[in-house]
């Protein structure tokens, strides 16, 4: 895939197309994990620079992998994602992305349940503010005869600004029977009566959506072996288009 | 303290509160009994300052100071709390991380200096035993997967910790098993019987009334006070109704 991809293309849909062009082509980071075996690793696009990758990832039998992507602060940040799995093996991902200004960031997952019995879990959590533009593209495939998948997507993305814009789209594939597939997609803004509950025991508005906003995003960093790190980065990452 | 005078408020655009006035002292509970629909949790949330219960008329005021000036966090600072007939579930945020910063954003405001976390945890584990409540409960995401009795409790808790001069406690013993309504009147009783503190319970029911007697009770029917008596009026709606003794 050298030649530069067009907007026909359902994965560069929503990318920008003069951003990728002086990042083209991409590189692709293979990453392979024997069978029985664990991995796990983080990516980080925090400059301000446009950034953009295509991850590959193969799981062999019994295999585990833990990925976990921050995605904010580059002008256009794109992540491609595409994984593999083996008979029971078992695939997280857990991303955030934030954006404010003109961004635009985007993840893009594709993930084969190629044989039987593995298991993928995806959260992806997404704040956009100002004219920002945050996608996730997500597609979940299960081959023929992979019976006892099972595959999940939550994604979520709250927009600060009505100016703001988030593409979410889980999808799903299914060749084979007996399988559980589940998605959840929801796209919205703060809870005003969270806010306000928080607001009567007495905080300030703008530390009572900093308080919720850092709940949100931290979750997609729950159990993630730089867990701590991560959650950081991204609060800073957040106070920054708050 | 608290003062309300031919108060007025609506939600989208319906009349709720059509002219009620209500004094309250410093060292006095006050009840407001009245049927559904009367405009009880409409009081609470007007004067909570709850987005979407807009004051078309009338005043508030505590101490003084007019609440219908004041954000929902600034009223929070001069002394008011909320306690809610449906505590929201807040995933991801603890109970003491939002209450430590609650309490000092409300210490700031007053001008007084902030509580050290030591010093926060030694006030929430003396509150949360007032209640009876593990300080384990309080670790953990505000509300989330609480039962309705804890989700009331633990309001208890926090206006325990917040410290307020007055407290207007919504339907507190609704969803409250025999025990749990006696854990949270005695915490009533010990956090705000106290002189220089008063408290309005909203209620339907005499029941939360025998742990916590109040000194007048109120009952509200059409966004209106129709009748204000001793805590014998509350004895005397439980058995014969609100029609016949509004009436």
């Amino acid at each position: 895939m050298s030649a530069l991809p067009t907007r026909r293309q359902e994965a560069f849909r929503y990318a920008d197309l003069a951003a990728l062009e002086a990042l083209w082509p991409l590189p692709v980071q293979e990453i392979r994990v024997a069978a029985g075996e664990q991995g796990a690793s983080a990516v980080v696009l925090d400059g301000a620079n446009d950034a953009a990758q295509d991850i590959a990832i193969t799981l062999g039998d019994g295999a585990e992998y833990d990925l976990r992507l921050l995605n904010a602060g580059s002008a256009y940040g794109r992540i491609l994602v595409k994984v593999t799995l083996g008979k029971g093996a078992k695939f997280h991902l857990g991303a955030a992305q934030i954006a404010g200004g003109e961004q635009t960031a985007e993840i893009v997952t594709e993930v084969v349940h190629a044989e039987p019995d593995a298991v993928s879990s995806q959260i992806v959590r997404s704040v956009l503010g100002g004219k920002a533009t945050g996608t996730y593209l997500g597609r979940v495939v299960v081959a023929r005869g992979a019976i006892g998948t099972d595959g999940e997507q939550s994604i979520r993305a709250m927009l600060l600004d009505r100016t703001a814009t988030a593409n979410a789209r889980p999808e799903l594939e299914i060749y084979a029977d007996d399988v559980k597939c589940a998605h959840g997609c929801a796209v919205g803004e703060l809870d005003q009566q969270s806010l306000f509950y928080l607001a009567q025991r007495g905080l300030p508005p703008a530390d009572a959506k900093k308080l919720m906003l850092h709940a949100f995003i931290a979750e997609a960093f729950v159990g993630a072996a730089e867990e701590e790190a991560l959650t950081e980065a991204a609060l800073n990452a957040l106070d920054a288009v708050l | 303290m608290l003062k309300i005078e031919n108060l007025q408020a609506s939600v989208a655009d319906k009349p709720i509160l059509k002219g009620l006035s209500l004094t309250i002292n410093a060292g006095e509970i006050h009840a407001i009994m009245g049927p559904n629909g009367a405009g009880k949790s409409t009081l609470g949330y007007t004067l909570g300052g709850r987005p979407g219960y807009e004051v078309t008329g009338g005043t508030a005021t505590l101490d003084g100071t007019d609440l219908f000036e004041l954000e929902p966090h600034e009223r929070a600072a001069a002394g008011l709390f909320l306690g809610f007939q449906y505590p929201v579930e807040i995933p991801g945020v603890s109970f003491v991380q939002f209450l430590r910063e609650s309490a000092n954003a409300q210490r700031k405001a007053r001008g007084e200096a902030p509580l050290s976390g030591g010093e926060f945890l030694k006030l929430a584990k003396e509150k949360a035993g007032l209640l009876r409540m593990d300080m384990d409960m309080l670790k953990r995401p505000v509300n989330v997967g609480f039962s309705g009795g804890e989700k009331k409790r633990a309001e208890m808790v926090q206006m325990g910790i917040l410290d307020p001069k007055i407290a207007i406690l919504d339907e507190t013993d609704s969803g409250l098993d025999i025990d749990a309504l006696r854990i949270c009147g005695e915490g009533i009783n010990a956090i705000m019987r106290k002189p220089d503190k008063a408290v309005l319970l909203i209620t339907h029911y005499q029941r939360l009334l025998d742990y916590v007697k109040p000194d007048f009770v109120h009952v509200l029917a059409g966004g209106r006070i129709v009748k204000s008596g001793g805590p014998e009026l509350a004895l005397e709606l439980e058995e014969h109704g609100y029609e016949a003794v509004a009436a």
